[in-house]
């Protein structure tokens, strides 16, 4: 396995610095060799800024990497988005040398050079694939009685022709992580619906954006989940502070507490909801652990 | 415009003159099903060469894929949504909330910059006050801006250049 540098994008150190204590905690404790991507910035946004001009998309994403590659490490991220972007980014820099040249030339501005020698990961797919179920299971302290509502969210397992990760409409191995910990994933209706949240939808549109949000917490609901889990940030901010928004627009409550895979892993491997920052959602997860016990 | 949308995609091999408007697209959309989103008009209208830089559905999109993957056709929707987009941008056609992120990205280097919540957070979780990001390094923070400039996206996103 080669080191990873955590690249932590806008929302997590910026807005649920919860999520960035839990993934340091579980890389802690899986024997993980992990470093922070220091002086990373913006992924940049993939719906918003590969919409507005790509160049500008690929030179920033481009330099994020090429920061990780000075490390010699893979670059980990903990976001759907940043994950989308960096991933199809060092896809098309690797595969298309024109578009490398072109934005090189950019990078030398900066005195930097993209090289093509680290690759993108996402902490959900990093984990299955090179902890796995079995490894996972081992270090659980704490097994989680709950039922969960699994959101995988869009750009983990979409497009499919750069990620070939899982089946699209059907995927499995994100509720198999989940329930390493003890848990439950439970169906629901329209499971892998999108949340509503990318393509600048929520920044610009949030009406029609927490309209596709509710329709989640509706069925969510309706399932008997005790609580959400994501794998991205952007997710968890619309799917957590959402209902908070649905609530003020619409009058109905929902009350689902929200957390990233990290932060349940956490848990079962022993730590407290203080420790990874549960406390600090909009929807508080009570105290769920006593719950259970 | 400075160039057909039909023209602008089968140029980037989106290939929409294959589209046979079954509708698969916009049935799958969990925006449309929520705004006046039709997927399968932005694909019409495209390649018929409608004013579909100025059509608001464009930015209806949450670029979930869903539409794509399921594609009967297999033609790329959302790039080439982004693709329109991207003519859009490029045309002074912004929604002013996406404005403003660009210009967070270009003064901060992050779209959802740190505030002051989120520092006394970080330091109860025991974290460091700054996160390990260009907030900490100013010097990343100036090779982000310098990058910008030298793509010519501080220039795109300016007031002045807006219609």
């Amino acid at each position: 396995m080669n080191s990873v540098s955590i690249f932590l994008g806008c929302i997590v150190p910026n807005r649920y610095p919860g999520i960035e204590k839990a993934t340091k905690l579980v890389l802690d404790e899986l024997g993980v060799d992990w470093a922070d991507l220091e002086g990373a910035s913006c992924c940049p946004a993939p719906g918003v800024f590969r919409s507005f001009d790509k160049s500008s998309w690929l030179a920033l994403a481009s330099r994020n990497i090429a920061l990780s590659e000075a490390m010699e490490s893979d670059v980990l991220t903990v976001c759907n988005g940043c994950y989308g972007s960096l991933s199809d980014a060092n896809h098309e820099m690797k595969n298309d040398p024109k578009l490398a040249k072109e934005t090189n030339k950019h990078l030398e501005s900066i005195e930097m050079t993209f090289k093509g020698t680290s690759d993108v990961r996402h902490i959900v797919e990093f984990l299955s694939k090179e902890i796995g179920i079995e490894g996972i299971k081992e270090k659980v302290k704490q097994p989680l009685d709950l039922k969960v509502a699994v959101h995988y969210g869009c750009h983990l397992i979409k497009p499919s022709k750069e990620r070939e990760l899982d089946s699209v409409e059907k995927p499995s191995f994100f509720d198999e992580l989940v329930e390493a910990t003890g848990a439950t994933s439970i169906d629901y209706a329209d499971k892998m619906a999108c949340c509503g949240a990318g393509g600048g939808l929520r920044s610009a549109l949030l009406d029609k954006s927490l309209d596709i949000a509710e329709h989640k917490f509706q069925n969510i609901t309706e399932a008997g989940a005790d609580l959400i889990v994501n794998a991205c940030p952007f997710c968890h901010l619309q799917l957590d502070f959402g209902q908070i928004e649905v609530k003020d627009k619409n009058g109905n409550e929902y009350n689902i507490p929200v957390l990233h895979y990290t932060q349940l892993l956490a848990l079962a491997l022993g730590y407290s909801q203080e420790d990874v920052g549960l406390d600090m959602n909009f929807i508080k997860a009570g105290n769920i652990l006593e719950v259970m016990a | 415009m400075t160039i057909k949308p039909s023209q602008l995609l089968e140029d980037m091999g989106y290939s929409i003159q294959t589209c046979m408007q079954c509708g698969t697209c916009t049935g799958g959309c969990p925006s449309g099903t929520y705004t006046g989103m039709n997927t399968r008009r932005i694909v019409q209208s495209a390649r018929r060469d409608k004013d579909v830089l100025n059509d608001d559905d464009l930015w209806m999109c949450t670029t979930c894929y869903a539409c794509q993957e399921r594609c009967p056709g297999g033609i790329r929707i959302v790039d080439a949504i982004l693709a329109l987009r991207t003519e859009a941008v490029h045309n002074g056609i912004m929604l002013p909330a996406h404005r403003k992120i660009a210009q967070a990205v270009i003064s901060k280097g992050h779209a959802v910059p740190i505030n002051d919540n989120a520092r006394e957070q970080r330091k109860q979780l025991g974290l460091d006050e700054l996160p390990a990001n260009v907030h900490k390094f100013p010097d990343s923070l100036e090779q982000v801006k310098k990058l910008l400039e030298s793509t010519g996206f501080v220039e795109l996103i300016s007031e002045e250049d807006s219609n």
